[in-house]
């Protein structure tokens, strides 16, 4: 009996505030341990929360993108459990009601090819809540060490419903999520920094058939590829388990990066009872809905939206769409430069070829990866660029020159071009001179371009080029060579 | 001077601003009196004598100066050993905290700071305030001064102590069901507990985060609400305080206020289980007000035969979620036989909690539980909403409601230690008033034949402070019971 995976996705999102959660203790990524506490994140005696209100916008705004329905109200709960990174044994979460409610996610499959843009769907959402992170345990040699500095960031978890059917689709949502969640500002989504964390439910039915079967969940999951071998070995395991007669035990797993394999943590019997309940401690929160409206219109379109735009106005090809609309950046920069020249496949061209291959090796001679705004180059720069070559004034050959020069400089293409003398030449008389050298001195290559071989015109414009430090008009070389060897 | 110990803060207030004594001097006549009978009354868990007196000395200069900060300027106040102070001990009078210093002050400690205070010592309590007669503490038992051989009442016993001794001109204390009102009742002393949400909670270690205030305790009625006047602030710690509203000159206001007032007499409160001197007691008081052109109503609050349980139900299971952050991970007791992070929990709690402690932390787990929490805790909810309509629906006719304190004197010690559910009944008239979020104040109303004192508590309206001050204050002054000193 051939069987089809069902699989769900917790992901737990690091909201990106100033401060924490339920204290004014600031956040960073990287600080030496122990430094961002103060009484509350490290639940002294007599300390109480205060609700950042800052977290609950970002976690609407997200709910919002995600098209899920806003919540009233928003309550706290606590939910009960004892372990060493929980600095009161509870944690402050959202059970009964959760801040925002249903929602789904655009995903993009991956195409036959690269080049390809795959097949579309939508993957449903259950609910989104906000909680608070816990510290960091990390185990050493003889001894267990914790830093609160990440207690108390605000957290969204992110609840798919059991609405995705591969690793495939998994790694697809997951990419489509992030991208969208940076696009916003909610969080970078790093997942290296623990910024983004996924849990993956897996159960596996007959196809055909619509009952779900019993699930088993996969903990631990820090990474893209992680996520998809642990999906597909869970899937793998489960299968051999089925066909072998046996029965899925309902469980929680967790995935082992050295070994690419899972084990038990414990059963369903062994679950914890979190004895949820009210916090006493926190009031509830009336959802302004004017302001939940004002948050609606700060929201960014959608990559995939803008992808289609890009794709429909601007009759870009998926091949750009792809490398440009991942990346707020690079389609803000994309969208200026047009301001200055309307030449939208030119100039997304020159963003995700040449900007970005430049970009790349600058970040790998420097410290760190460099982005859009770190660089010398505006919009205008590149924008200028297409225009002066689409002006004839250089060809694009010294056009690559430019653009290397630039970005080194930040110097405007134009004043490169007036500077080191690249205007394209039209000289007419001059350029005919010059053919007329280049092909009194190869009789070979005039002979085979008689005989029908159309290349062996490159061999007599190379001096020409040569001689004009490539600032001949390569459409009036190209014109004159024919003519004077159908003449001559 | 003699006997400073014994005046009231009005008295001390002129004589300072006379100029006919020094802080320094009230101060030193209490510590005298402390050094001369604590070691029978067993009030005070610690005092720093010497960081009092340079208190008292700053108060001093300040006065001399010109800039005196009011009628609580250089009066030497003493702390129950639940808020925070800090660089002192906060113990709870718990093991658990054997060797915990406050890095903060409380907000209310803040407040009387402001105010001028002179914070002095650490008053003995029920652990995490958790018993209704002081024998629960880890440290000591505190004696009644009117007969040592009897408990002073609880949780705040060492404050109530400590007044009727002369070892503190007024002391602070925490009530979730009586813990304030049950033991000023049994030292003769005023006890009084603010509306919910009045006095901040802030470094207040939360014992039933719904049911926890802050209150004074205080020679008479005026000294009571000086005090609340100094701690009245709308604190951006605490999420459930409120700002102050209505009438909030209470000393000003208990002396404009003359009545007569509409009184409400719930029957349910002189039924079974009081004693037959306290109810002869409370019922002449009664008479009193009746003389004095009171009208007398008789009410009924139906569903205070379900305050007790309600409150076991409530309050321990917000004490197993507070009291869950004593780990022995980050501070306070940790087992010398911890071999990993459940052993350090289980053998840090086992060895840190007492008794009476360890029952309600299991019973507000149980009650939490998967499977037991819409039978106990929702239904709690239910009642306690019921409670609150019954007092909502008795203020539609009477300005406050009289009651008894306790339904006994202080009883023996060790006569109910072993017996839960008797000492539980010791609050059976001031539980409900938690459970309604209401005002309260127990002040003396005379003594049984063996001379031990009786309470009379006044509820008041949900920020109807100013009214149950005049009320309390008129019975006060007719009858000048706070003039009686114990021998010691």
């Amino acid at each position: 009996m051939p069987y089809e995976a069902v699989i769900g996705l917790e992901i737990h999102v690091q909201i990106k505030t100033r401060t924490k959660m339920f204290t004014a203790a600031p956040y960073q990524y990287g600080a030496a341990p122990n430094t961002l506490t103060d009484a509350v994140v490290l639940g002294l005696p007599g300390t109480l929360p205060v609700l950042n209100y800052a977290a609950i916008e970002k976690c609407a705004k997200l709910g919002l993108m995600l098209g899920c329905e806003i919540a009233e109200v928003c309550k706290w709960d606590r939910k009960n459990y004892f372990y060493p990174d929980s600095p009161k044994n509870y944690q402050l979460t959202q059970n009964e009601e959760p801040l925002c409610i249903g929602g789904k996610v655009e995903i993009e499959l991956p195409g036959p090819s690269r080049n390809v843009e795959g097949d579309h769907r939508w993957v449903t959402l259950n609910r989104i809540h906000l909680e608070e992170d816990p510290g960091k345990l990390t185990h050493e040699a003889f001894e267990t060490v914790i830093d609160f500095n990440r207690a108390g960031i605000p957290l969204a978890e992110i609840v798919t419903e059991p609405d995705m059917n591969s690793s495939t689709e998994a790694v697809a949502f997951l990419n489509c999520l992030r991208n969208m969640i940076v696009y916003a500002g909610i969080s970078d989504c790093d997942m290296e920094k623990g910024q983004l964390r996924c849990d993956a439910n897996v159960s596996l039915r007959p196809v055909g058939t619509d009952k779900l079967g019993t699930r088993t969940e996969m903990k631990n999951l820090n990474s893209i590829s992680n996520v998809k071998a642990a999906i597909e070995y869970e899937i793998e395991r489960q299968t051999e388990v089925l066909k072998g007669g046996g029965s899925i035990t309902q469980e929680t797993r967790r995935w082992d990066v050295e070994s690419s394999s899972s084990f038990s943590l414990r059963s369903k019997e062994e679950a914890h009872d979190y004895r949820y309940f009210p916090d006493p401690d926190l009031m509830p929160v009336q959802m302004d809905r004017s302001r939940i409206k004002e948050l609606e219109a700060e929201l960014p379109e959608p990559p995939l939206d803008k992808q289609r735009r890009y794709q429909e106005s601007f009759k870009l090809p998926f091949t750009l769409t792809s490398v440009l609309c991942v990346n707020r950046e690079l389609c803000e920069f994309f969208e200026e430069a047009l301001q200055t020249h309307q030449a939208p496949k030119q100039i997304a061209n020159y963003i995700t070829n040449d900007l970005l291959r430049e970009l790349s090796a600058a970040s790998e001679s420097g410290d760190c990866a460099l982005g859009v705004g770190q660089c010398k180059l505006t919009p205008s720069h590149i924008a200028t660029l297409v225009k002066i070559i689409d002006e004839g004034v250089i060809s694009k050959q010294i056009g690559k020159e430019v653009f290397t020069e630039m970005f080194v400089t930040g110097e405007m293409p134009d004043a490169i071009v007036e500077k080191k003398g690249l205007k394209q030449s039209n000289d007419i008389g001059e350029i005919e001179a010059l053919c007329r050298e280049a092909i009194a001195g190869n009789t070979k290559a005039v002979g085979q371009y008689k005989e029908g071989n159309i290349k062996a015109l490159n061999a007599l414009k190379g001096p020409v080029m040569k001689a004009t430090k490539g600032q001949a008009n390569p459409a009036m070389l190209d014109g004159l060579l024919k003519k004077l060897i159908d003449e001559g | 001077m003699s006997d400073l110990h014994f005046k009231t803060i009005t008295e001390l207030a002129a004589m300072l601003a006379a100029g006919d004594i020094t802080s320094v001097a009230i101060t030193q006549s209490v510590i005298n009196r402390t050094a001369a009978v604590d070691a029978q009354v067993k009030a005070f868990l610690s005092s720093d004598p010497e960081d009092a007196l340079s208190q008292a000395k700053a108060s001093d200069e300040r006065r001399v100066a010109g800039k005196s900060l009011g009628p609580l300027d250089g009066i030497p106040i003493g702390i129950k050993d639940t808020l925070a102070v800090k660089d002192q001990p906060l113990r709870c009078a718990s093991k658990m905290l054997e060797n915990y210093v406050s890095p903060f002050d409380a907000t209310c400690i803040t407040k009387l700071r402001e105010a001028g205070v002179v914070i002095w010592g650490r008053l003995n309590m029920d652990e995490f305030a958790m018993g209704s007669s002081t024998e629960n503490s880890a440290y000591q038992t505190t004696c009644n001064p009117w007969n040592l051989e009897t408990i002073p009442g609880g949780s705040s016993g060492g404050s109530a102590a400590a007044m009727a001794a002369g070892e503190a001109i007024a002391t602070l204390g925490t009530d979730t069901g009586g813990s304030i009102r049950q033991p000023a009742a049994l030292c003769g002393v005023v006890g009084m507990k603010p509306t919910y949400g009045l006095i901040s909670r802030y470094g207040l270690v939360a014992f039933a985060s719904s049911l926890d205030q802050v209150g004074p305790f205080a020679r008479t009625v005026e000294d009571a609400a000086l005090l609340m006047e100094a701690m009245l602030s709308k604190d951006p710690l605490d999420s459930t305080s409120i700002a102050p509203q209505g009438e909030t000159n209470y000393a000003a206001a208990l002396k404009e206020k003359k009545g007569p007032w509409k009184l409400g007499i719930p029957h349910e409160f002189f039924g079974e289980g009081i004693n037959p001197e306290v109810k002869t007691n409370i019922e002449k008081a009664i008479d009193w007000y009746k003389g004095q052109g009171c009208e007398i109503v008789d009410i009924s609050l139906p569903h205070s035969e379900l305050a007790v349980p309600v409150y076991y139900i409530v309050a321990t299971a917000e004490a197993s979620s507070n009291l869950a952050r004593f780990d022995g991970v980050r501070y306070g007791h940790r087992s010398d036989e911890a071999k990993d992070a459940m052993t350090l929990f289980t053998k840090s709690r086992g060895e840190g909690f007492g008794d009476e402690v360890k029952r309600r932390i299991i019973l507000g787990t149980y009650v939490l539980s998967s499977g037991y929490y819409d039978a106990y805790y929702l239904r709690a909810q239910k009642v306690r909403r019921r409670i609150l309509g019954d007092f909502e629906k008795a203020f539609e006719q009477v300005d406050a409601i009289l009651t008894p304190t306790s339904p006994t004197p202080a009883f023996k010690r060790g006569e109910r230690a072993d017996d839960p559910l008797a000492m539980y009944l010791s609050d059976v008239y001031t539980i409900s008033v938690n459970l309604a979020g209401l005002p309260a104040i127990s002040i003396p109303s005379g003594f049984t034949e063996s001379g031990l004192p009786i309470g009379l508590q006044v509820i008041g309206k949900a920020f109807g402070e100013a009214d149950m001050f005049a009320i309390a204050n008129a019975f006060e002054q007719s009858h000048g019971y706070y003039k009686m000193m114990p021998a010691l």
